[in-house]
């Protein structure tokens, strides 16, 4: 029943004369007997809204979400606390039903919201130009590939093993359409980029280099010599980014990456089991005309009224087609949205606060929990250990309603063994002593 | 002047400011948490090599200053929830105020991608229901829901062609497209790695048969077809066009973007798909946000299925005549791979299946003719005398759920061009119609009405139109110089692109925080 139209009969039989048929069935006439279905969808009949609902939240209620558990599970996402002005401006219906702004006099919200969201990234980053979101993490580091073949047509793309694994996966299945190959290198033995083996792997055909900061272990780079290696032969040098880490860590931009890319989701946005998120894409100066994704320009109107539009649109498909620099058209804006409110809502002081308070706590749980680390440097929300009997701690930590962290073994068959525990200013000191009294019980009981 | 006789929509209030020109040092609206672990020093847990020396320069605001301003912006928006939006191709139809309810659960919103399957089965049941209904509704028996909106799903039906062509052993070069694609066609092809090769269309606005004929040869991988296509007009030798692209080895790609004019009526698998993808923020009434988040799931035939992107959602009947389990399949030898990070936007599955719940069977099959419908009313009221003769039908057949307009008789008759006479459009508080699209088109207006307008929205558009074109008759500087009442005029688009301000040009000299907040102190001295 659709529910959400207002077609009467009487409306029906007026609409038909005007159209000058007797029936709908004229108007479909077009479609052949052959391609036509001569049955009903067979789906359920429609329901009542509260019958949506029950329904829904009978699904719902067969997950184990966030606020059921205290969970440590971070991985690429992770479980900040979304401040109720994010929901009450991304609920807006200027904000929620609009679509993409091609009409920029009547869109001067939108438009300004990604000017605004495109000067925080850029502040984060610390390079100069930034778009206004692309789908989420993974992708936007495939889409870094497909910008350095465009710039110089090499076919290797050398990746740590540092780079989140979906994004390692993500560029490999990009890179099969484009026409590159992905080489990974390895973590050393203190689950960092191993420097020589990335410098051994990059040759006069490496197109870019693929980073990521902290790595996917959590381990904070010694970011320098690895992207002075990464550009020696010049290649692209590509970085991955937790924004939220970005108050207290190196802004990419400079240590002289020519793109930095990331997930956004830490910033003001659900956890939805994986999405929607967003992506952000920031780079040098000289990959404006070429970068993917929607940017929004400051200019001003006949008037002399400062204003925004949709800007270095001969990038984009609609304008370029088989000319443009990437295929994306709808992307992630209100998402973003979530994202520019989430950076005001913290501000200057805020973002450097938030990082002191997880890196803090990150380096507390290290200790508290006493198992062997397996990047034993500096990290700020996220580390990996080995646990003797890992399935006992799950099993046992869960009975409890503590989930203890990400199995690493998954991913990385090299670390079978491994936990990579996450935090965030969710995760208090008690929950991470709750947590250590898991861990010691698996440890006193395995003879060291 | 005739502008002052419309009602202009309210500007925003405010003079355009930025949040970071209302920033003023020591503002804030953020309270951290307590510090309750022992406050060892930063330089101690972080080397001084990669830490940052200098706070990102981010808003200092105030809540209530940071609610004014992004509400004040709102304001210098328009969208669906306000007034008529039939900007073709993009299915501006009602997005249900309930699906942003259940989605906003915590058993959804609060899940964590992570979470191992067990305890997400809800998620993952969700997930395989919205796939099985998607099927039915495309025809096809294989969903992934991994891809994030149509150009992602597009790009995953050519890296799937790819790998099925490349498992056959016979690797191909060329992808068709028919010259009244979507632009995300040919641009998806480049980044597929494959040669765009156009196809012509016949004066019905059909596909042109020999064309394709000549075209469809051994080296051809793929044609990307939209069916009803952009003129809004079903393909009505579509079996034909299968039979050519099957015949010479290729596979035949349905984009999306026009489904919501078929459901229940005509599926792409019927019709000799062998990839779908859909949009859910079109036809499955996913809010569009501004410009995302969407989703593009795709539906794919039996020959297709092994190289489906991973993680697959699967259903497993334990056997003991107890509820089937589901899992996501990681292995997937013949996968082409992920396409994105952890299993695709859940968020906008749980509205789009809150949406086919809704509706049911019957339901989609009632919006879809409620949308041809409104679309072929719509485009008989606007070639009534006073607007026909001046904006033409471009194919004059029956359309299905939009229809092309050409603005030649207008830029002819009455000296305003299809630009014009969608900036005076904004003056009438409607969003004009996709504009310069199709490019077959001259001076085109492509309008999609949808199924969720009542009769009296689409006369009121007749009527809006009239009249515009009406004053034009009077005087047509004044759409030439249109619009008038909205927050700002037309804008300099050229000048933009031409010195590009991208962003909030950086303080030239940071003003120092405020010496009395300790706190302060210790993040400014990083």
């Amino acid at each position: 029943m659709s529910r959400y139209t207002s077609i009467t009969d009487s409306d029906r039989r007026a609409m038909l004369e005007t159209i000058g048929a007797g029936s709908l069935e004229e108007v479909f006439a077009d479609i052949p007997a052959e391609v036509r279905l001569d049955r009903d969808l067979e789906l359920p009949p429609g329901m009542s809204e509260l019958e949506v609902t029950e329904h829904l939240s009978a699904l719902a209620t067969r997950n184990r979400s966030a606020d059921e558990e205290v969970t440590f599970v971070g991985a690429g996402m992770y479980d900040h606390y979304v401040p109720a002005l994010v929901d009450s401006i991304t609920q807006r219906s200027e904000f929620l039903t609009p679509y993409t702004p091609y009409q920029p006099e009547i869109s001067q919200g939108g438009l300004q919201v990604m000017f605004e969201f495109q000067t925080a990234v850029s502040e984060l980053t610390g390079l100069p130009v930034a778009n206004a979101s692309l789908y989420e993490g993974p992708s936007s580091v495939a889409s870094a590939g497909y910008l350095a073949k465009l710039e110089n047509g090499r076919g290797k793309l050398v990746a740590s093993r540092g780079l989140h694994p979906h994004s390692r996966e993500t560029l490999s299945t990009y890179a099969r359409g484009f026409g590159s190959r992905v080489e990974e290198t390895p973590l050393d033995e203190r689950g960092a980029t191993d420097l020589e083996a990335l410098a051994a792997a990059i040759d006069d055909d490496t197109s870019a280099v693929f980073l990521q900061q902290p790595n996917f272990l959590g381990t904070v780079e010694e970011i320098g010599p690895l992207v002075e290696a990464a550009k020696r032969t010049g290649a692209l040098c590509v970085c991955a980014v937790d924004p939220l880490t970005l108050g207290i860590l190196k802004p990419p931009g400079e240590y002289g990456v020519d793109v930095a890319v990331g997930e956004g989701q830490t910033l003001g946005n659900r956890l939805d089991f994986g999405g929607p998120s967003f992506g952000f894409y920031a780079a040098a100066e000289r990959y404006l005309r070429k970068m993917p994704g929607r940017i929004a320009g400051e200019t001003v109107d006949v008037d002399g009224k400062r204003g925004f539009v949709l800007t270095l649109q001969t990038r984009e498909q609609h304008i370029r087609r088989e000319k443009a620099t990437h295929n994306i058209c709808t992307s992630q804006a209100l998402n973003a949205l979530a994202g520019m409110v989430y950076l005001a809502w913290l501000g200057r002081r805020g973002i450097v606060e938030l990082g002191e308070l997880m890196a803090r706590r990150t380096d507390y749980a290290r200790e508290a929990l006493g198992l062997e680390a397996i990047n034993p440097g500096p990290v700020v929300r996220e580390f990996a250990v080995r646990v003797p009997d890992l399935d006992r701690l799950m099993e046992s930590a869960r009975e409890d309603g503590v989930n203890p962290g990400y199995r690493l073994g998954q991913d990385y068959p090299e670390y079978p063994d491994g936990l990579l525990v996450a935090i965030t200013e969710r995760r208090t000191r008690a929950d991470i002593d709750r947590l250590a009294r898991h861990a010691a019980a698996v440890r006193d009981e395995v003879p060291a | 002047m005739s502008q002052s006789k419309v009602i202009g929509f309210a500007p925003g209030g405010e003079d355009t400011v930025t949040i970071y020109e209302r920033s003023q040092p020591g503002r804030r609206a953020f309270v951290a948490p307590p510090i309750d672990v022992p406050e060892a020093p930063l330089e101690e847990l972080i080397p001084q090599s990669e830490r940052r020396a200098e706070a990102p320069a981010l808003p200092e605001v105030s809540e209530p200053e940071i609610v004014r301003h992004f509400n004040n912006l709102s304001k210098n928006n328009f969208d669906l929830d306000t007034g008529f939006y039939p900007l073709g191709s993009c299915t501006m139809k009602h997005n249900p105020k309930v699906n942003e309810r259940v989605a906003a659960f915590p058993g959804h919103a609060r899940l964590h991608p992570a979470q191992e399957a067990r305890y997400a089965q809800g998620a993952l049941e969700l997930m395989s229901r919205l796939g099985r209904a998607l099927a039915e509704v495309a025809g096809l028996p294989h969903v992934s829901l991994q891809p994030s909106a149509g150009s992602h799903g597009e790009l995953a039906g050519l890296l799937l062609t790819r790998a099925y062509h490349d498992d056959r052993g016979e690797p191909r070069t060329k992808v068709l497209t028919p010259d009244t694609a979507h632009g995300t066609n040919p641009a998806t092809v480049r980044m597929a790695g494959y040669e765009v090769v156009k196809v012509g269309t016949a004066p019905d606005g059909g596909v042109d048969l020999d064309d394709l004929r000549r075209k469809a040869d051994g080296e051809t991988a793929c044609l990307m077809l939209t069916n009803p296509n952009t003129l809004g007009l079903f393909d009505r030798n579509i079996s034909e066009i299968a039979r050519i692209v099957h015949d010479a080895g290729a596979t035949l790609y349905y984009d999306g973007a026009n489904l919501n004019a078929v459901m229940g009526i005509s599926r792409p698998g019927d019709m000799g798909f062998d990839i779908v993808h859909f949009n859910l923020h079109k036809t499955f009434s996913q809010p569009h946000g501004g410009g995302g988040p969407g989703a593009g799931p795709i539906a794919v035939s039996d020959r297709i299925e092994p190289f489906l992107p991973r993680p697959q959602v699967v259903e497993v009947d334990p056997g003991n005549g107890t509820a089937p389990v589901y899992d996501l399949d990681l292995v997937r030898p013949k996968s082409i791979g992920r396409l994105r990070g952890f299993a695709g936007n859940f968020g906008v599955f749980v509205r789009s299946y809150a949406y086919i719940c809704s509706l049911g069977g019957d339901g989609l099959r009632e919006a879809s003719d409620a949308a041809v419908l409104n679309a072929n009313y719509l485009k008989a009221r606007l070639a009534e005398p006073g607007i026909g003769e001046h904006l033409p039908i471009a194919f004059d057949r029956p359309c299905m759920h939009e229809f092309v307009l050409s603005g030649q008789g207008a830029r002819r008759n009455l000296g305003v061009k299809t630009l014009d006479i969608a900036k005076r459009l904004l003056d009438h508080r409607v969003h004009p119609p996709t504009v310069y699209f199709p490019l077959l088109v001259d001076e085109a207006m492509l309008i999609e009405p949808t199924e969720t307008e009542p009769k009296e929205r689409l006369d009121g558009f007749v009527e809006a139109v009239r009249a515009v074109l009406e004053e034009a008759a009077e005087d047509p500087e004044v759409a030439r110089g249109a619009p008038y009442t909205t927050p700002v005029r037309r804008l300099d688009e050229a000048g933009a692109a031409r010195r590009p301000v991208v962003r909030q040009p950086p303080a030239g000299a940071e003003p120092p925080g405020d010496p009395g907040d300790a706190r302060q102190v210790t993040s400014g001295s990083l």
